[in-house]
């Protein structure tokens, strides 16, 4: 039992450096974000802190009754239900093609496909802009040879957020990309030998070899992807700035508005505490839904017996 | 451990040498900080400066403008703010909340260089905070119209015609000359300025009860929104906003649009980007106004100078302000920067005479009102422009639009009844604003009884 307490010693000393930063970093920011979020702490208050008033859960209550924030709320869901399964499965798609025996010169496809999110976001803008102009732009002009008359992408509110989500897949799907390739290259090929020799053909080749084999990666990729994705803030930034009527302003774009053009910070904290229980959410649902996916699976994969406890 | 001590006394002894190197020679060291272009070309203009003031030496600190709002409140939170600073005049009510700027009547009033009534009056009155002058204004900008020639003459026009009504009619004119995606005007849509330009020449306040709630759904702001609302439905501007025409330039050069509201800045960058041989189809004209001989007022922008509270050297520092508002100083920074002098007599100069272009500048300047003197303007601005949005792309009733536009501006505005209800502001901004009005000859709060 002693020798546990030491043991529990050494180790809070050689992790306090650590927790400590954990502690100032991250912890005490989140109590002093919580914290904030019942003030109405606001460019008076910056001025004068006498100004700033403890108000409670009123600024959850504004925040819930306020049709901005639903809207934007609603844009984020939007953005993340479908520009999130979209960009994974183009991630895994081009994953597919690079890691393809046939395929010369994997190598110039991988960087050129990873290109995209090494590039600055503001540069990639002004092209895209371009791109989606009603007048010059190539998407259009393409789209009127099959008689699609002109869509204005960033001007038609119904537009801009498919507008947005297509931008962002092209932007950053070379990331998840590589992870599948990694995660493809994890999976033992003995494996699709023994299945062409049973007969299985290409696509029972990828159901039940390739997605199985590919499963902790879909975990870690469909997590990161849908935390990442409810971030969304910088392609409306600097593509729409949330316009047009709303239509691409984000939850994270609201809350930059209201805490640093507005210094509304009491309000963009609220947000914030918000976001944290949406995106907490979100996560455990479908660490649900993975969970309850093996569950099922088990009969089937009937993997090697579990050893008996031999102690 | 060896390794790290040498370096560790070199970079002290760097630092010592940096720290040190401001007093080295006895002088007072003022800093200076300047955004964009103007900190480019400030430090010419400070040679002389420093050339008649041996004791004091300028630091320019350049900020580009995308930072300076960030790193402006930050220096106030964290108390390390310089001694002057260029300060976006619609910037100044804010940083006069935060309780960062001090209040320069006693040495405006002290001054022989700082004359204030060779100031424009709207200019002024946008350093007026609650009673109290907080910056000298360093160069001014307002918007006016900028147009094609060619189209208003084939329309039959020689000028931009001074009333509502007047200039209604030679946009039809034009729009006739024009095919069906072609306009006269371009009024962007996530642009607050037009619609908050044309309430003001209706003698709007935009706010009323000491700036605490909404005055849009009133008489004069909501005859002069649907005026604008008109000039989208009636097809004399797209309801676009300006990031989906592509480049405005190229637009105006081809006629796709032919006018735009907008400042000084275009002056250059028309003249530079217009093909040679279109070097003659534009002009500018001061803005039309609601009725005849009501002049139509734009708004008062422009940057100030300011002097920081916490400014150690605010004698040496309020010297230099002194100096950059002489009109030789500001007549130089013309030269070296294009930005257009605060003081009036500099403009009676034949540079700015002599050009058509920039005199009509001039007359616009002498009509310019400022914006409600309160740190949430700049939000109820983009609240504004929601609704002006909301109006034209969905055709949204516009009475029903302006309730909600006060709705959501009263919620903005709630911390500031509260605190003007516990005492804790004082009552003189709304007062100013309705002389300021009143001495550029507009019939404020009158405004919307005869119409």
């Amino acid at each position: 039992m002693s020798r546990l307490g030491y043991q529990n010693g050494s180790a809070a000393v050689f992790l306090a450096p650590a927790l400590g930063l954990l502690l100032l970093f991250f912890f005490l920011p989140v109590v002093i974000g919580v914290f904030l979020s019942l003030t109405d702490f606001d460019v008076y208050a910056i001025g004068n802190p006498g100004t700033a008033r403890m108000v409670g859960l009123a600024n959850y209550q504004y925040v819930l009754g306020d049709a901005t924030f639903w809207k934007a709320l609603r844009n984020t869901l939007y953005f993340v239900v479908v520009g999130g399964p979209l960009s994974v499965l183009t991630s895994l798609g081009v994953a597919l093609l690079l890691s393809h025996r046939a395929l010369r010169l994997q190598g110039i496809f991988r960087t050129i496909y990873f290109a995209p999110v090494v590039t600055t976001l503001v540069a990639v803008a002004i092209v895209w802009r371009y791109l989606y102009h009603p007048r010059y732009g190539l998407i259009d002009h393409v789209l009127s040879h099959f008689g699609i008359s002109p869509i204005d992408w960033l001007g038609d509110p119904n537009w801009a957020m498919p507008a947005i989500i297509l931008l962002a897949i092209w932007k950053n799907f070379g990331y998840n990309m590589l992870i599948f390739v990694a995660g493809l290259q994890s999976i033992p090929t003995e494996l699709y030998e023994a299945a062409s020799i049973d007969g299985a053909g290409a696509w029972r080749r990828f159901v039940h070899v390739t997605v199985p084999g590919l499963r902790p990666t879909f975990l870690f990729v469909g997590l990161t992807t849908m935390i990442g994705y409810f971030q969304l803030f910088a392609e409306p930034y600097v593509m729409t700035q949330g316009g047009p009527l709303g239509a691409t302003r984000s939850l994270v774009l609201h809350m930059y508005e209201q805490g640093f053009r507005w210094w509304r910070i009491g309000e963009a904290s609220t947000l914030a505490v918000l976001l944290l229980l949406i995106t907490l959410v979100a996560t455990l649902v479908q660490l649900g839904m993975q969970r309850t996916r093996k569950t099922n699976e088990i009969p089937r994969t009937a993997g090697p017996a579990p050893r008996g406890d031999a102690a | 451990m060896r390794r790290l001590v040498p370096g560790l006394t070199l970079s002290l002894a760097l630092a010592a040498t940096l720290l040190g190197c401001g007093n080295d020679d006895g002088r007072e060291t003022v800093t200076l900080w300047a955004m964009g272009h103007e900190g480019e070309v400030a430090r010419d203009v400070l040679v002389e400066f420093e050339a008649a003031h041996p004791d004091i030496r300028v630091v320019v600190q350049q900020v580009p403008w995308s930072a300076a709002h960030e790193k402006l409140v930050t220096s106030v939170v964290g108390r390390s703010t310089p001694d002057v600073s260029q300060l976006g005049n619609t910037w100044i009510a804010e940083f006069a909340a935060l309780g960062a700027l001090e209040p320069l009547d006693s040495r405006v009033e002290a001054s022989t260089a700082v004359e204030r009534t060779d100031f424009f009056p709207g200019i002024w009155d946008t350093n007026v905070v609650q009673g109290e002058t907080y910056g000298v204004p360093w160069y001014v900008d307002t918007r006016l119209l900028f147009y094609r020639t060619d189209l208003l003459e084939r329309a039959g026009y020689d000028s931009i015609p001074s009333t509502w009504a007047g200039w209604k009619a030679s946009l039809a004119a034009m729009k006739s000359k024009l095919g069906p995606d072609d306009y006269p005007l371009f009024f962007p849509v996530n642009e607050w300025p037009p619609p908050v330009i044309f309430g003001l020449q209706n003698g709007s306040t935009l706010l009323r009860e000491n700036d605490t709630r909404g005055a849009f759904a009133e008489r004069p702001f909501r005859d002069a929104f649907a005026f604008f609302v008109e000039l989208f439905e009636d097809g004399y501007t797209p309801g676009v906003a300006n990031n989906e025409i592509g480049n405005l330039y190229q637009e105006f050069s081809r006629g796709h649009v032919n006018g735009f509201i907008t400042g000084p800045w275009n002056l250059g960058e028309l003249r530079n980007r217009l093909p040679a041989e279109q070097a003659g189809v534009w002009s500018t004209s001061p803005l039309p106004g609601p009725e005849p001989g009501v002049p139509g007022v734009s708004l008062a922008g422009g940057s100030s100078l300011v002097l920081f509270r916490n400014s150690a050297r605010k004698d040496a520092a309020w010297k230099l302000i002194e100096y950059l508002s002489l009109p030789e100083t500001q007549a130089r920074f013309y030269d070296l920067s294009g930005d257009l002098p605060a003081r009036a007599s500099v403009w009676e100069s034949p540079t700015f005479q002599s050009d058509p272009r920039l005199a009509a500048f001039g007359d616009q300047l002498a009509h310019v009102v400022s914006t409600p003197k309160i740190p949430e303007w700049e939000q109820i601005a983009t609240v504004v422009q929601e609704h002006a949005e909301l109006a034209v792309r969905t055709g949204a009733d516009i009475d029903s639009t302006l309730s909600q536009l006060d709705r959501r501006v009263n919620r903005i505005l709630e911390k500031r009844r509260w605190l003007y209800e516990h005492g804790k502001l004082a009552s003189a901004s709304h007062d100013r604003a309705i002389e300021t009005l009143q001495s550029i000859g507009l019939r404020a709060g009158t405004a919307g009884g005869g119409r």
